[in-house]
């Protein structure tokens, strides 16, 4: 009843707000069309692949890209827009997996499937078990970025650098709630993925302890605050780290020793799916070696293809920021997303901390 | 006939009033009374009383009285300056109050961001001048500041308005009736510029005990204001059912407020007079 009545009410105002787009999307219902419509995130694909994709296949791709994997779920259910191939996070997969929202994928009609890393189809064995319905496009890992003109290596390569009263008001923490109990749940040594309620509490007074040397909550905002001086450290992805090294050359990216988390973004076909063979056609593109190593000068996360790996130089691929390495990868673990319950409890933890 | 045409001409707004608040009210006032399954209960009014929940309602109370407060201690005289003064083109003045909101409020918050951050304009000058730096962004002080610089206009122009509303003629009388300048402020300008004490007193309190923007951007996650809460329970959480009920008990608090004030408007002698 909730579920229709939420369903109705986000399904009217998407439709108030996609109704222009619609118009231009022929694609709505029929299937015999050369139309594609793909949801990514925001700057996650070098336009110049998508063109020649569309040049080269003569299918036009409708592209949408979306914030925060909230906002995709939103997106997704509100059901206004048949998606045909959507790329987000592994924990959010896995939780449109246990929805019966996945289709299978033909490995067999994609060419060039071969480019990807087998140890990270390996490693997204914990969303996708029987490797039916994912192709990863771009990891990276969780890990402390660091101004060197404040801090020392030896210091971040521990969590407790996080807990350190020396960084009063210079540690910024990450402002995404299993990322931040993350560095607490590792730093006691507990798992990532930790169920247990007694090692979670003792996460949460931890977390508690530190809001007080915590200069701010931050997510999107970290690299700018980091590359102005503002903090002497924060917990951020990757990713916005590299970014955050290119504006300041004394910033480091580091994961420490106890542990972190890794995460894949890989591309599903959902249960919307109305142009399979497109969809296997584009996903075959991502994985093709020229179009992929585009992508990845572009975004610059870790790319699971191997061509990438044989064509970039050395000094890209030993940056551990860019592309962590087998012992970084060793020691971090996957998230697997939480049933309902631990998804109610940790998000009630997470709002004490924040009005603690 | 002339009513049925002002009937007709106002269709267009009541149209909107329907489509954009009552509708939206009642899907919010729906939703706050059910369950997952759709079931009638008033848990999540009830969800008030979580401790957590009230901390941060206590919270939102006091950022925003005392934002009010400093907004009035910084009007009131400066309005009394900027009447008496003698310019000739009172418009300019009213010019100048409207002037900070020709940007965009996003950017004005994100300027302070800038000023306020540790390495900012406020830091580099305080350490130039060999004062010892100040950590402002990110604490409640942060929130209440950006509070107060938003809000400052709404305040600002009711008291403003109300002073220039007051005939010279009755300042005078009262002098010539033997008053010193303390008992005409207290007992001539300050009743007759009630009403526009208290249209600003609502102007700001309202907006600032619902806001949760200001806090999120200077506040750094660490200020939790109740608005912040209901924010997270639509986006976070995905419980609209909580986060409506959760609106509708600050919507009764703003309501009372409201009340509140007002009744000490009707209660003022001559304050709806002007």
């Amino acid at each position: 009843m909730k579920k229709l009545a939420k369903k109705t009410l986000s399904v009217l105002t998407t439709v108030l707000l996609i109704l222009p787009t619609c118009f231009t999307m022929t694609g709505c219902e029929k299937a015999e069309d050369n139309s594609l419509v793909v949801l990514n995130y925001g700057k996650y694909i070098e336009t110049d692949v998508l063109k020649r994709f569309q040049e080269e296949t003569g299918i036009e791709v409708k592209y949408e890209e979306y914030e925060s994997v909230e906002d995709m779920y939103a997106k997704y259910k509100a059901g206004s827009i048949d998606y045909d191939l959507i790329c987000t996070s592994e924990y959010m997969i896995e939780t449109l997996r246990k929805e019966n929202e996945l289709i299978p994928i033909d490995y067999d009609t994609l060419e060039y499937y071969d480019n990807i890393d087998p140890k990270i189809i390996e490693m997204s064995s914990s969303f996708d078990p029987t490797h039916e319905y994912t192709i990863p496009y771009f990891y990276g890992t969780v890990g402390i970025l660091y101004n060197t003109t404040m801090v020392d290596e030896d210091t971040v390569s521990s969590w407790d650098a996080l807990w350190n009263p020396d960084y009063d008001n210079q540690i910024v923490q990450i402002n995404s709630q299993r990322d931040a109990f993350l560095t607490s749940l590792v730093r006691r040594g507990y798992s990532i993925n930790s169920t247990d309620k007694t090692e979670l509490t003792e996460a949460f007074d931890d977390l508690c302890q530190q809001k007080d040397l915590v200069y701010a909550y931050l997510q999107d905002e970290t690299y700018e605050c980091m590359i102005s001086g503002d903090a002497a450290m924060a917990v951020c992805f990757s990713g916005e780290a590299a970014m955050g090294m290119e504006y300041n050359e004394d910033l480091d990216y580091c994961v420490p020793e106890e542990g972190s988390n890794v995460w894949i973004d890989s591309w599903f076909v959902p249960r919307t799916c109305k142009h399979y063979d497109a969809a296997m056609k584009f996903l075959d593109y991502m994985c093709e070696g020229e179009a992929a190593l585009e992508n990845f000068e572009y975004v610059w996360y870790a790319s699971p293809n191997l061509y990438v790996k044989e064509n970039e130089d050395e000094e890209t691929l030993e940056d551990i920021t860019v592309f962590p390495t087998d012992d970084i990868l060793d020691r971090c673990e996957l998230y697997v997303s939480y049933d309902d319950e631990m998804l109610d409890y940790t998000t009630d933890l997470w709002k004490k901390l924040k009005a603690y | 006939m002339n009513n049925k045409r002002q009937a007709y001409l106002a269709a267009p707004y009541g149209l909107w009033i329907i489509v954009c608040t009552i509708i939206p009210l009642l899907f919010i006032l729906g939703y706050a009374v059910t369950n997952d399954a759709g079931k009638l209960t008033f848990d999540n009014l009830l969800a008030i009383a979580d401790p957590v929940n009230l901390k941060c309602l206590m919270l939102s109370f006091k950022t925003s009285i005392i934002t009010t407060v400093i907004c009035l201690l910084l009007s009131y005289p400066v309005a009394l300056i900027l009447n008496s003064a003698n310019i000739k083109n009172k418009s300019f003045v009213v010019f100048l109050f409207i002037l900070p909101m020709w940007m965009n409020f996003m950017l004005r918050i994100l300027a302070w961001q800038i000023i306020l951050s540790n390495n900012g304009l406020l830091n580099s000058l305080l350490s130039a001048l060999h004062i010892p730096t100040q950590h402002i962004l990110y604490t409640e002080k942060a929130v209440i500041l950006g509070m107060v610089y938003d809000f400052l206009p709404y305040m600002l122009l009711p008291i403003y308005n109300a002073l220039s509303r007051i005939n010279n003629d009755v300042i005078e009388a009262a002098k010539d009736l033997g008053a010193n300048n303390l008992q005409v402020f207290t007992r001539v300008i300050l009743p007759l510029t009630k009403s526009g004490v208290i249209s600003g007193i609502i102007m700001v309190f309202v907006p600032a005990l619902s806001s949760f923007v200001v806090s999120n951007v200077l506040g750094g996650g660490k200020v939790m204001l109740i608005g912040n809460v209901i924010e997270q329970e639509f986006t976070l959480a995905r419980d609209w059912n909580t986060g409506s009920g959760l609106s509708i008990i600050l919507m009764i608090f703003v309501l009372l407020a409201m009340g509140i004030t007002q009744k000490q408007d009707n209660a003022g002698e001559g304050g709806t007079l002007i």
